[in-house]
């Protein structure tokens, strides 16, 4: 995002349906009902929007999602590719929309239903030569070797990552533990009630060998987020804005989504150093990062991320975490939902939705009064201020 | 329990009818000589569309690995032993290794190529290590 755009824009909204392992609901009803959801958060209608963005994944098309919600006139829409790790890229292409002009009040969504319909874990070799959402080739070059999952293509980088820096699995295990820690006292969680210690962590059973346990994986889970995006001078009429302080996406070349396989050193995640240089360019600085929200679809991108991000050097996050900086007194508290090992997985948009929640004093596992929150989705991110 | 066949594309055709005959191939530009993999019908460094298919000498070393043991598909044997390896001529291809025990498997280890068999008489390029195990 250019500095110019830099706190031209604020959520002004938040809604979610319950997260399950079984919605017994189509997509666009869940999708409709967060929305709807997010909309009376914001104090605003149907009405009032006229803009809408998602995932190129999500299901929900357009279309079907007017006709549900009423909603008389859409000026502009877009969708983000990349899957997760665009999630936070709907930020930059809503706040991009108002502030230019394209739209007044843009709604960004994402419903899923990842463990009763379509499964992200399930081992089927594709009969695309693309990706289902977004034309990407990588899988191709997966598929006839039995690499057929988002674990199985991010642990390579991942043992890369340990063998360079001398990591190991009880080091991810103890970021889980903590994630598991957030989500035990969130009601609405997958894991509510049910933290583990870092021996049940190592007890859980491999997924790819040695970078990856069970307990290393988010949830696949089925729900919706929505999230309402307006101009910043229209936010105080709303009950509890947030400032959208920076947006910003970074894809380098030869990046891929999860199947990133090709970049010289797969132990940096460097989209994310690309990432940090945009967010942390424009007068906010990582020290005034008061919560993060780090995309973590399995451990070790959590850990990976630490670093390109700037908050520890390279190597060191498996100390930062030991150290206990991830939890509510340390350096960087993290995931105060539980994440989306802890909470569920829709597709790290509730990541955003908990930021949200921790400036407004709002959260389960409520911070003392934090100014400035990040989140990471790896190669999209976005930093979100209480208005001052 | 046969691997399923590669998907053949415009793009990535010269690739899999290499593979089929034994060889593992990358693209040439023939105007910058830059070699590349995956194959895609455009030089990122020249934008030539001028390609040459390059045969590799088919030596390597392991990058990284992850040993697969869940979910499984009936296709494939388990534990599969995923792998990225770095040929020598300075292009990555993820493949699988054969021919050693998961706990064997090594960082770095010198690997050569072989060639499994697929659905639809094609075949995929997989890796076994030079020597005996460490």
């Amino acid at each position: 995002m250019s500095a110019s755009l830099g706190g031209s824009t604020a959520i002004v909204g938040i809604g979610q349906t319950e997260f399950s392992k079984a919605a017994g609901r189509s997509e666009t009803q869940l999708a409709s009902e967060a929305i709807v959801a997010a909309l009376a958060d914001a104090g605003l209608t149907t009405d009032d929007v006229d803009g809408f963005v998602s995932y190129t994944i999500d299901p929900v098309s357009e279309t079907e999602l007017v006709r549900a919600l009423g909603t008389p006139e859409v000026r502009w829409s877009s969708r983000v590719p990349y899957g997760g790790g665009g999630s936070q890229g709907v930020l930059l292409h809503a706040a991009a929309a108002v502030a230019g002009g394209a739209a007044r009040v843009v709604v960004a969504y994402r419903a899923i239903k990842a463990r009763s319909g379509a499964r992200f874990g399930r081992a089927q070799v594709s009969s695309r030569a693309t990706s289902s959402h977004e034309g990407s080739t990588a899988g191709q070059w997966c598929s006839p070797f039995g690499v057929l999952t988002p674990a199985s293509w991010m642990a390579l980088n991942a043992t890369r990552y340990m063998h360079t820096y001398g990591v190991t699995s009880a080091d991810f295990g103890r970021a889980v533990v903590q994630l598991r820690d957030y989500a035990s006292t969130n009601p609405n969680a997958h894991f509510y009630g049910s933290p583990i210690t870092l021996d049940d962590h190592q007890a859980s059973r491999w997924i790819a060998e040695p970078a990856i346990r069970l307990f290393d994986c988010c949830q696949e889970t089925d729900g919706a987020v929505a999230l309402v995006i307006t101009a910043a001078d229209r936010a105080p009429d709303t009950p509890t804005p947030v400032i959208i302080a920076a947006a910003a996406t970074a894809g380098l070349f030869e990046e891929e989504i999860a199947s990133n396989h090709y970049r010289p050193n797969l132990e940096v995640m460097d989209g994310s150093v690309a990432l940090a240089a945009q967010l942390f360019g424009a007068g906010i600085s990582r020290a005034d990062v008061d919560v993060a929200m780090i995309y973590d679809a399995f451990s070790p991108i959590l850990l990976m991320q630490l670093e390109a991000l700037g908050f520890c050097g390279f190597g060191e996050a498996k100390d930062f975490v030991a150290d206990g900086n991830l939890a509510p007194a340390g350096l960087l508290p993290c995931n105060t939902n539980g994440g989306l090992i802890g909470e569920g997985y829709i597709h790290g948009l509730n990541l955003t939705v908990e930021a949200v929640r921790q400036l407004r004093g709002t959260a389960v596992n409520q911070l003392d009064a934090p100014h400035t929150a990040l989140v990471s989705a790896s190669r999209t991110g976005v930093i979100l201020q209480r208005p001052s | 329990m046969t691997r399923p066949a590669p998907i053949v594309t415009d793009d990535n055709a010269s690739f899999w009818e290499a593979a089929r005959g034994g060889k593992l191939v990358a693209q040439g530009c023939r105007e910058c000589g830059r070699l590349r993999h995956p194959p895609r019908p455009m030089c990122p460094e020249c934008h030539s569309i001028q390609q040459e298919t390059v045969e590799l000498a088919g030596t390597g070393t392991v990058y990284s690995y992850a040993i697969l043991h869940h979910p499984r598909n009936p296709a494939f044997t388990y534990p599969v032993i995923a792998v990225l390896v770095d040929l020598d001529e300075g292009v990555r291809i993820v493949s699988n290794l054969v021919g050693v025990e998961p706990a064997d498997v090594r960082i770095g280890a010198p690997v050569h190529v072989t060639f499994e068999t697929t659905a639809d008489d094609m075949a995929v390029p997989v890796f076994e290590p030079d020597g005996p195990p460490a």
